[in-house]
């Protein structure tokens, strides 16, 4: 891990604008190595736009991006990846004419030297994208089955299991066990708990709060482009995260409102 | 962790037919298989399948092939060429016209034909991923654009559209030979000693050698065929044209890989206008006229979708050399030209209507 005790990232005051239209109006977070941040907020409070920031999707238009306590402003999702910063975006970026191991490797093809030329390497590709599979609990069939043939929870898993093998320092999750049977949710969990022993800092979105409880260290909440705050697990408990959820108070308002009419 | 296998008992029950069927040429392979036979049976004894019967349809399989491969590269990465055909009236102008009146040295012309298609394949590929307008609508406009520039420029220059005289000038020279000459010359002449091919009535051989248009359309198929299964390169195409979205999100540099695959488009296209000009030993404006739609159609019938992500380079092959099969082999066995058309447009029809089942099959989808 870095020497220093900087946070593998950390954003300041990021703003992103498409347009007119303010995704995010000044969100700061940090993650350290070894370490879970849950990030919470409603629908549209402008959490995938964040972390398409920080995986070079987006580039912010104002405020400052540090990587390792430097500044840095990534060109290309490729960028990111080189940072050892890999993502499962919330449409997994898979793509269903494609083989498993062609998405698998897609970007970040492993090369086997010809004499002067290079060729992608089939039967390592192969290889890895199955074993890779099998640890996180699917044994497929063959990997040069086209992704579109999966069902919706096995493509989320060969995204997870492909941004785990690339993802050397950050591993970022945007609602990764939405489309997840029990099985694969908790295989996904377990997941998380394991990169994060390893050292490697896990951003993880999701609206199940008992999942965030369960792997998360600390939680960053966002409502309507801005952070609200951040909280330590130890700070909080289960039901203040379900409203943390929400992005504020709306839901204890909602249950008076609801309690009030029946 | 349990890493352990358990072998599925859905694992290894995928049948032979299944493996073919999720394969993009198999609809072009069975597609062959019947034209052979068709004309097997019908073409026997009018020297179609003579050494120079399967020359000359050979030659125009060949000559279409070059076109194929690209345009179905460029179509797999989800663009279209419709300036293909132009391109090679102009490739053609480029060639010829500076080397007759300029005086320029032939290699000369060739090398900046080729600099000039590369460029404005480069320019198509950049409005397009710049724009974001679909390539169709890019490429009609440099279709026109095209083929007025030759048609004006070649009156401009020449004062005429059809500009002979390349051969002579061309002759002896390696560039003259690269494109327009032929190989295995003495290989005929042996065969035709031993009675395995038939003489002409002076003595030689029925078939002089093998051009040098087959010997470009096989080293680029199998080039573009290496290409695009086993490398890295070939994988960016594929994501380029299955989700650009998705492509860029993981890193694929989407744009550098469309750009790069309309530059190969042109410089199919050249390669098929320098070894026509070579050939015949002349340009002519309209060279090219409706190839776009040839190379379109063989990628087609060769397994590639319409909507990108999807083909191969034997697909385009075996889809050309179906459409120059039955184009000879109609000349051969008599039936009316008209006819080539309405099975060109049926076969299109079928392989459509194929692709699509396969591709849901692929992609899952009911
Ligand atoms: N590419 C884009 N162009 C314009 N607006 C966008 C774009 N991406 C996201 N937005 C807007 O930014 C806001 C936040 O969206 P998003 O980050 O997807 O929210 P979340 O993931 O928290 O549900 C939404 O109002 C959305 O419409
Ligand atoms: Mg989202």
């Amino acid at each position: 891990m870095s020497k220093s005790n900087a946070p593998l990232i950390e954003v300041r005051d990021l703003v992103k604008n498409f347009g007119p239209v303010i995704a995010l109006n000044g969100v700061s977070l940090s993650v350290n190595a070894g370490e879970v941040l849950c990030l919470l907020g409603d629908n549209g409070a402008g959490k995938s736009t964040l972390i398409k920031t920080l995986s070079g999707v987006h580039k912010p238009s104002q405020g400052d991006f540090l990587v390792d306590g430097e500044k840095i402003a990534f060109e290309s999702p490729r960028d990111a990846l080189n940072a050892g910063i890999a993502t499962v975006y919330q449409d997994l970026a898979m793509i269903p004419l494609m083989s498993i191991t062609r998405n698998f490797f897609m970007g970040r093809e492993p090369l086997k030297r010809v004499g002067p030329l290079k060729f992608m390497d089939m039967g390592f590709a192969d290889k890895v994208a199955r074993e890779e599979m099998v640890r996180i609990g699917i044994d497929i069939r063959n990997p040069q089955q086209a992704v579109g043939t999966l069902s919706g929870g096995e493509r989320q898993c060969v995204a997870i299991a492909r941004a785990v093998y690339f993802g050397a320092k950050v591993l970022i999750l945007d609602e990764p066990t939405s489309a997840l049977g029990v099985r694969q949710t908790s295989m996904v969990l377990k997941y998380i708990f394991q990169v994060r022993q390893k050292g490697l800092g896990v951003i993880f979105i999701t609206h199940n709060v008992r999942h965030a409880h369960a792997v998360g260290d600390r939680f960053t909440v966002l409502n309507r482009g801005k952070t609200l705050g951040t909280y330590a697990k130890s700070e909080i408990e289960l039901d203040d995260l379900q409203n943390l959820m929400a992005g504020g108070r709306e839901l204890q308002d909602l249950s008076a409102e609801l309690s009030g009419t029946v | 962790m349990s890493a352990e296998v358990k072998s599925d008992e859905r694992l290894g029950q995928e049948s032979t037919l299944r493996h073919l069927l999720s394969k993009p040429e198999f609809g072009a392979l069975a597609g062959t298989i019947l034209v052979f036979l068709f004309f097997g049976m019908t073409a026997q004894g009018s020297g179609m399948f003579a050494a120079d019967g399967i020359l000359n349809w050979t030659t125009v399989s060949a000559q279409l092939m070059i076109l194929a491969v690209g345009a179905a590269l460029l179509m797999i990465s989800g663009e279209f060429d419709l300036s293909l055909g132009s391109m090679i009236g102009f490739a053609g102008m480029m060639i010829a016209i500076p080397t007759i009146y300029f005086g320029v040295p032939v290699w000369l012309s060739v090398v900046l034909a080729f600099a000039g298609a590369l460029g404005i394949g480069f320019l198509n590929g950049l409005i397009v991923v710049r724009t974001g307008l679909p390539s169709f609508i890019v490429t009609l406009a440099s279709l026109f654009i095209l083929r007025g520039l030759t048609i004006a420029l070649s009156i401009l220059f020449a004062n005429r559209t059809i500009v002979g005289g390349v051969r002579e000038a061309a002759e002896g020279t390696f560039v003259g030979w690269l494109f327009g000459g032929k190989v295995g010359g003495a290989f005929f002449v042996f065969l035709a000693e031993q009675g395995i091919i038939n003489k002409l009535p002076n003595g030689a051989p029925s078939v002089p050698g093998i051009p040098m248009v087959i010997v470009w359309a096989v080293v680029i198929a199998i080039l573009a065929g290496i290409v695009l299964s086993r490398t890295h390169y070939g994988n960016w195409i594929f994501a380029s044209g299955g989700d650009a979205k998705a492509a860029r999100n993981v890193g694929v540099p989407v744009n550098a890989v469309k750009i790069s695959m309309f530059m190969l488009t042109a410089f199919c296209a050249t390669v098929y206008a320098a070894c026509q000009v070579f050939e015949f030993g002349s340009a002519a404006a309209d060279r090219g006229l409706l190839k776009e739609f040839e190379a379109i159609i063989a990628a087609v019938i060769g397994g590639c979708l319409l909507t990108g992500g999807y083909g191969s380079v034997i697909g385009a092959c075996l889809g050309a050399l179906i459409f120059g099969v039955v184009q000879i082999g109609i000349l051969f066995t008599g039936i009316n030209n008209d006819w080539f058309r309405v099975f060109l447009g049926v076969m299109l029809l079928f392989a459509v209507l194929f692709n699509n089942f396969v591709r849901r099959r692929v992609t899952g989808e009911r």
